[in-house]
C-alpha cells in the first residue's frame, strides 16, 4: 500500500492524543508531564515534516527545526524549575502541587 | 385687619419656633402672647362690626393665589361673615387666655419656647380654618390643627404614653379626614368648584339629584354631607371616633383647655354650620347627625360618671357637650349648635384651667381620690370651678333666659330636640335629657370630691404627675392609692399665681353673662339681624320659632334633671360617702363596663389595631424584607457568593485539571470552527 | 515501495507503543528510556519521509541532550516508585471521550484537506541537492532572522537554567578569581617584629 499523507497525519494525531492523555491522567510526578509535552511536540514535528514532504516545500522542515530548538530550551528550563521546586517542597508528586488552590 | 388677626399668630409661631433657644423662654412667651392679645382685641372689634353691622353678604377678601389645576382653581381668601367673626372671637379669646395662663402653668418646664410656638401654630391653623373661603383652605386648616394637636399632646415626648396618645389622636382624626376629603372630592365633582360662594349657589340646583356609586343610587347631597360629617365625627370626637379624646389628656392642661374644649373639637361643629346650605338640603344626613350627636352625649355622660382622673371627667364632659351641639345642628338649628359652642368654650375652658390650677396646687396630682377639702386651701380656684360647674349643669331661672351660660344654650337644644319633627329627634330628646342629669351628677361629684370633705391622700401630696393609670383595675373608686413615694417636704396646697388666676376670672365672667347677653342675637328674635346670610335655613326649617312653643314641662325638665343630679351627688359624696363604693360593689359588671369606656379601646384594638400591625409586619418582613431585599441587594449578594463558591471549585491548583480545561477549550474551539467554518 | 510500508508500520508501532509506555510506566527511569525509544522511532520515520538532517538532529539533540537531561533529573530527584494511579479511572471516561473527540476532529480535517492552489514551494524538491544542503541554503538566507532568534532563545534558556538552579553553599571551598587577582601586598602580607626567644 502507498503510505500517503493521511497515514502520517493519523499517526501524529494519535501521538498527540497520547501526549495529552499523559498530562491529564498523570498523578505521579511532574516529569511525566514534561515528557508528555515532548511527545506532543514530536507529533507536531511529524505533522510538519509530512506536509513538507507532501508539498515539496522546505518551510515545514525549517519550522520543525525551530520547534526542536524551542523544545530543547523549554525542557531545560522546565527541569530547572522542577529541580528548584523539589528543593523547596521536597516532593514532585502532582497531587501535592496545589498551592494555587483558590 | 383680618390679615393681622390670622397672620400674627403665624408670626409668633415662626419667631418662637425658630429662634426660641436664641431669644430665651420669657421672650418666646411674650412674642407669642402679646400678638395674640392684639388679635383677640381686633376679633372683638370685628365681631361687633360684622355682627351688628349691616353688611348682608359675606365679604370675601382675597389674600393670594394658590394653584390652578385643570378646572380646579383654589386661592387663599378670607370669608368674613357672622359665623366667621363668632369663631374668631372664640378662638382668639380662649387662645389668648390660655397663653397667659401657660406662662404660669408651664413656668418650670424647659421646653417653653416650643410650647408657645406650638400654641401659636395651632391658633394660626384654626384661624385659617374658620376664615376659609373654600373647602381646600378649610382642609388645610383642618389638617393644621390636627398637626398642632399631635405636637401638643405629645409635648412631653419622653413619656411613651404621651407619644402613643398623640399618634392615636392623629390616626383617629385621619380616619375622619378620609371621609372629609372624599366629601370635598364629591362636592367638586357635583358643582365643579370648591369655593363656598360657587358651591352654595349651585346647591339648590343639585338638590334631589342622585349619583350612582358602587352599583347603587344615592341622593347626591345626602352622601356628600354624610362624608363631610365623617370628618366632623373624627375631629369632634363623636361616638365611634371618640377614642382619642380621653387619651389626649396626656398633654399639658392648657392644651386640653384650648384644643380639646374650646376650639379644635368644635371645628366639626363649625364645619357643619358653615355648610348649612348643603346640610339643610339633605334631611337624611341631618338625622344621622342628630342621632350620632345624641348617642355621643349619652355615652360620654355615662362614662364620665365613674372616672377618677379630674381631667378625664372634664374630657368626657366635653365629648358629651359636643354631642349636644351636633343634636342642635341636626334638628336644623345651626345657630343653636353655634350658640352652645360659644358658651361652652367659656365654661369648659374655665373648668379645664381651673382643674389645671387644682393640679398645680396638688403638685401634679390628678386623681380625685387623693383630693378633698381643697376649698379651704385654694378658695379662688374653688369659686371659679363652682361658677364653671353652675354654667355647665345649666343653673338658671326656668321660663326665663336668666341664668348661667349653659342654662341658656343647653336648654335651648333640649327644647328644640323635643319640638323637632325630624326622624331621630325623639331618640335625641331622650338621650339629651338623661345626659343632662348625668352631666349634673358628675360635675357636682367632681366638685364634692375635690373641694369638700377630708383630704383623702396620705400626709404628703405626691410630687409627680399621675397620668390616667387607674382605669383598668376593678377597685371601688374610693380607696386611697398605695403610696410608695416618700417625700419629706411640705406640700400643703397653695393657690396658683396671679397670671393663672386672671384668665380664670375672665372666663368666669364669660360663663356667667355670655348666655343671657347674647341669646337674643344668636337664637332669639335678633336672629335675622345678627346672622344675616351666614347660616342657611331651608324654607321648611322653622325650628327656632317652633322652639318657643315647647310645653312648659319640657322647659322645666332640664332644671329638674340638674337638681336631681345635684341631690344625688350631694347624697353620695357629702352625706353618705360610703355609698359610691357600695353601689359599685353591688354592680361590678356595669361599673367596670363604664369605667372601661364601654370597652371601645379593647374592641378597636382587636378589630383594627392588631390587624393593622399584622399587615404592617407582613409587608415589612415579608414584602420588604423577603421580596424586595431578597430580590435586590441581599439576594444579589447571596447569589454572587453562591456563584463564587461554585466557581472557586474550578481552581483546584492541580495542573492536570487546568490542562484538562485547556483541552476542553481547544476541543470547543475546533468544533466551533469545524461546524461554523472559518469566517 | 513495499519496504517503505513495512518500515513505516514497524516504526509507527514502535513509536506509539513506546509513547504509551512513557505515560504508563511505573518507574520514571523506564519512562525516560521509552521516551528515547520513541524519539529514535520518530527519527526513523523522518528518514522515511526524506528529512534526513532532521532525523539526525532528532537523535543528537533530543535523545542525546534533552532525554539525557531528563534522566539526570530523574536520578537526582530521588523519586519513589509510583503507587497505582488512584484517580485514573475516575477521569478516564471523560478524558477518553474528549481525547477521542479531538482525534476525530483532527482526522476529519486531515481527510478533508486539500492543498490550496496558490501555495508556492520554497525550494526545489530534494533530489538534486542533498537535504542538508538544501536546508542550509534556505536557513541562512530566507530564515536568517529566525535562526538568530532561535539562538537567542537558547541563550536565554541557558542563562535561565543556571540562574534558577545555582546556589552557593556555605563552607564550600572554591576559587574566587577576582579576589585572587586583586590581591596586593597590602592585604596579603603582614610584617611582624618578633622578639628573640619568644616567638609569635
Amino acid at each position: 500500500m502507498i503510505i500517503g499523507l493521511t497515514h502520517y497525519l493519523t499517526l501524529a494525531a494519535i501521538l498527540f492524543t497520547i501526549g495529552v492523555a499523559g498530562i491529564i491522567l498523570n498523578r505521579k510526578n511532574i516529569i511525566i508531564i514534561l515528557m508528555s509535552v515532548e511527545l506532543i511536540l514530536l507529533s507536531v514535528n511529524i505533522n510538519l515534516v509530512a506536509f513538507s514532504t507532501n508539498s515539496g516545500d522546505l518551510t515545514g522542515q525549517i519550522f520543525a527545526l525551530f520547534v526542536l530548538t524551542v523544545a530543547a530550551a523549554e525542557a531545560a528550563i522546565g527541569l530547572a524549575i522542577l529541580v528548584t521546586y523539589y528543593r523547596n517542597r521536597g516532593t514532585i508528586a502532582v497531587e501535592d502541587i496545589n498551592a494555587l488552590k483558590g | 385687619m383680618y390679615d393681622l388677626i390670622v397672620f400674627l399668630p403665624l408670626l409668633g409661631f415662626l419667631v418662637a419656633g425658630l429662634f426660641g433657644p436664641l431669644i430665651g423662654a420669657r421672650n418666646s412667651e411674650l412674642v407669642t402672647t402679646i400678638p395674640l392679645g392684639i388679635c383677640a382685641f381686633l376679633a372683638w372689634v370685628a365681631f361687633f362690626m360684622v355682627g351688628f353691622g349691616h353688611e348682608e353678604h359675606a365679604q370675601v377678601l382675597p389674600v393670594a393665589n394658590w394653584f390652578v389645576s385643570g378646572k380646579l382653581a383654589v386661592d387663599w381668601a378670607f370669608r368674613i361673615d357672622t359665623l366667621t367673626v363668632v369663631m374668631l372671637v372664640v378662638v382668639t379669646t380662649v387662645s389668648f387666655l390660655v397663653h397667659v395662663y401657660s406662662i404660669g402653668y408651664m413656668a418650670e418646664d424647659p421646653g417653653r419656647p416650643r410650647f408657645f410656638a406650638y400654641l401659636s401654630l395651632f391658633t394660626f391653623a384654626m384661624l385659617m380654618l374658620v376664615t376659609a373661603d373654600n373647602l381646600v383652605q378649610m382642609f388645610f386648616g383642618w389638617e393644621g390643627v390636627g398637626l398642632a394637636s399631635y405636637l401638643l399632646i405629645g409635648f412631653w415626648y419622653e413619656k411613651p404614653s404621651a407619644n402613643a396618645a398623640a399618634i392615636k389622636a392623629f390616626i383617629v382624626n385621619r380616619i375622619g379626614d378620609f371621609g372629609f376629603a372624599l366629601g370635598i372630592f364629591l362636592v367638586f365633582a357635583l358643582t365643579g368648584s370648591v369655593t363656598f360662594d360657587a358651591v352654595f349657589g349651585a346647591a339648590p340646583g343639585i338638590a334631589g339629584k342622585t349619583i350612582h356609586v358602587f352599583g347603587a343610587d344615592f341622593d347626591a347631597w345626602t352622601i356628600t354631607c354624610l362624608l363631610l360629617f365623617m370628618g366632623a365625627m373624627g375631629k369632634s370626637a363623636q361616638f365611634l371616633l371618640h377614642t382619642w379624646l380621653p387619651d389626649a389628656m396626656e398633654g399639658p392642661t392648657p392644651v386640653s383647655a384650648l384644643i380639646h374644649a374650646a376650639t379644635m373639637v368644635t371645628a366639626g361643629v363649625f364645619m357643619v354650620a358653615r355648610l348649612s346650605p348643603l346640610f339643610d338640603l339633605a334631611p337624611v344626613a341631618l338625622s344621622v347627625v342628630t342621632i350620632v350627636g345624641a348617642t355621643t352625649a349619652f355615652f360620654a355622660a355615662t362614662v364620665g360618671l365613674v372616672q377618677n382622673d379630674i381631667k378625664r371627667v372634664i374630657a368626657y364632659s366635653t365629648c358629651s357637650q359636643l354631642g349636644y351641639m351636633f343634636v342642635g345642628l341636626g334638628v336644623g338649628g345651626y345657630s343653636l349648635g353655634i350658640f352652645h359652642l360659644f358658651t361652652h368654650a367659656f365654661f369648659k375652658a374655665l373648668l379645664f384651667l381651673g382643674a389645671g390650677s387644682v393640679i398645680n396646687a396638688m403638685h401634679h396630682e390628678q386623681d380625685m381620690r387623693n383630693m378633698g377639702g381643697l376649698r379651704k386651701d385654694i378658695p379662688f380656684t374653688y369659686w371659679m370651678m363652682l361658677i364653671g360647674t353652675l354654667a355647665l349643669t345649666g343653673v338658671g331661672i326656668p321660663f326665663t333666659s336668666i341664668g348661667f351660660a349653659g342654662f341658656v344654650s343647653k336648654d335651648a337644644i333640649i327644647e328644640a330636640a323635643y319640638v323637632s319633627q325630624r326622624p331621630g329627634a325623639v331618640y335625641a330628646f331622650l338621650c339629651v335629657v338623661v345626659a343632662a342629669g348625668f352631666t349634673s351628677f358628675y360635675s357636682w361629684r367632681l366638685i364634692f370630691m375635690t373641694f369638700f370633705g377630708e383630704r383623702r391622700s396620705m400626709a404628703d401630696a405626691h410630687g409627680h404627675a399621675h397620668g390616667a393609670i387607674h382605669e383598668d383595675d376593678a377597685h371601688a373608686h374610693d380607696e386611697p392609692l398605695p403610696d410608695d413615694h416618700g417625700h419629706g417636704h411640705d406640700h400643703t396646697p397653695h393657690e396658683s399665681p396671679q397670671v393663672m388666676l386672671i384668665p380664670l376670672a375672665v372666663l368666669a365672667l364669660g360663663a356667667v353673662v355670655a348666655g343671657f347677653a347674647f341669646r337674643h342675637f344668636f337664637i332669639g328674635g335678633g336672629f335675622e339681624g345678627f346672622w344675616k346670610e351666614a347660616l342657611f335655613l331651608a324654607p321648611d326649617n322653622k325650628i327656632l320659632e317652633q322652639m318657643e312653643t315647647a310645653p312648659w314641662l319640657v322647659s322645666l325638665l332640664p332644671t329638674l334633671m340638674m337638681a336631681g343630679g345635684f341631690v344625688v351627688a350631694y347624697y353620695m359624696y357629702i352625706v353618705e360617702p360610703g355609698a359610691p363604693r357600695a353601689l359599685a360593689q353591688q354592680n361590678p359588671i356595669l361599673y367596670r363596663f363604664l369605667l372601661n369606656k364601654w370597652y371601645f379601646d379593647e374592641i378597636y384594638d382587636f378589630l383594627f389595631v392588631r390587624p393593622a400591625f399584622w399587615l404592617g409586619r407582613l409587608f415589612w418582613k415579608g414584602g420588604d424584607g423577603f421580596l424586595i431585599d431578597g430580590l435586590g441587594p441581599d439576594g444579589v449578594s447571596a447569589r454572587v457568593i453562591d456563584v463564587t463558591r461554585n466557581v472557586v471549585r474550578l481552581q483546584t491548583g492541580y495542573i492536570y485539571h487546568y490542562a484538562f480545561a485547556m483541552l476542553l477549550g481547544g476541543a470547543a474551539f475546533i468544533t466551533w470552527f469545524l461546524v461554523g467554518g472559518i469566517r | 515501495m513495499y519496504g517503505d510500508a513495512i518500515f513505516f508500520w514497524v516504526f509507527s508501532a514502535t513509536l506509539i507503543g513506546s509513547a504509551l509506555a512513557v505515560i504508563l510506566a511505573r518507574n520514571p527511569v523506564h519512562s525516560v528510556l521509552f521516551l528515547i525509544l520513541s524519539f529514535v522511532a520518530a527519527a526513523g520515520l523522518f528518514l522515511l519521509m526524506g528529512a534526513e538532517f532532521l532525523a539526525m538532529i532528532l537523535v543528537v539533540v533530543y535523545v542525546g541532550a534533552v532525554a539525557v537531561l531528563f534522566l539526570f533529573v530523574v536520578m537526582m530527584l530521588d523519586v519513589d516508585f509510583a503507587e497505582l494511579k488512584q484517580g485514573f479511572l475516575q477521569y478516564l471516561p471523560i478524558g477518553a471521550l474528549i481525547a477521542l473527540f479531538v482525534a476525530f476532529e483532527l482526522g476529519y480535517v486531515a481527510v478533508g484537506w486539500t492543498r490550496s492552489s496558490e501555495a508556492a514551494a520554497a525550494a526545489s524538491p530534494a533530489g538534486a541537492i542533498a537535504n542538508t544542503a538544501a536546508l542550509g541554503r534556505v536557513l541562512y538566507t530566507q530564515y536568517f532572522y529566525f535562526f538568530q532568534a532561535a539562538g537567542m532563545i537558547l541563550l536565554t534558556a541557558m542563562i535561565g537554567a543556571i540562574v534558577l538552579t545555582l546556589r552557593h553553599r556555605v563552607g564550600v571551598k572554591r576559587q574566587d578569581i577576582a579576589t585572587q587577582v586583586a590581591r596586593n601586598s597590602a592585604n596579603a602580607v603582614e610584617v611582624r617584629k618578633v622578639p628573640s626567644r619568644v616567638g609569635i
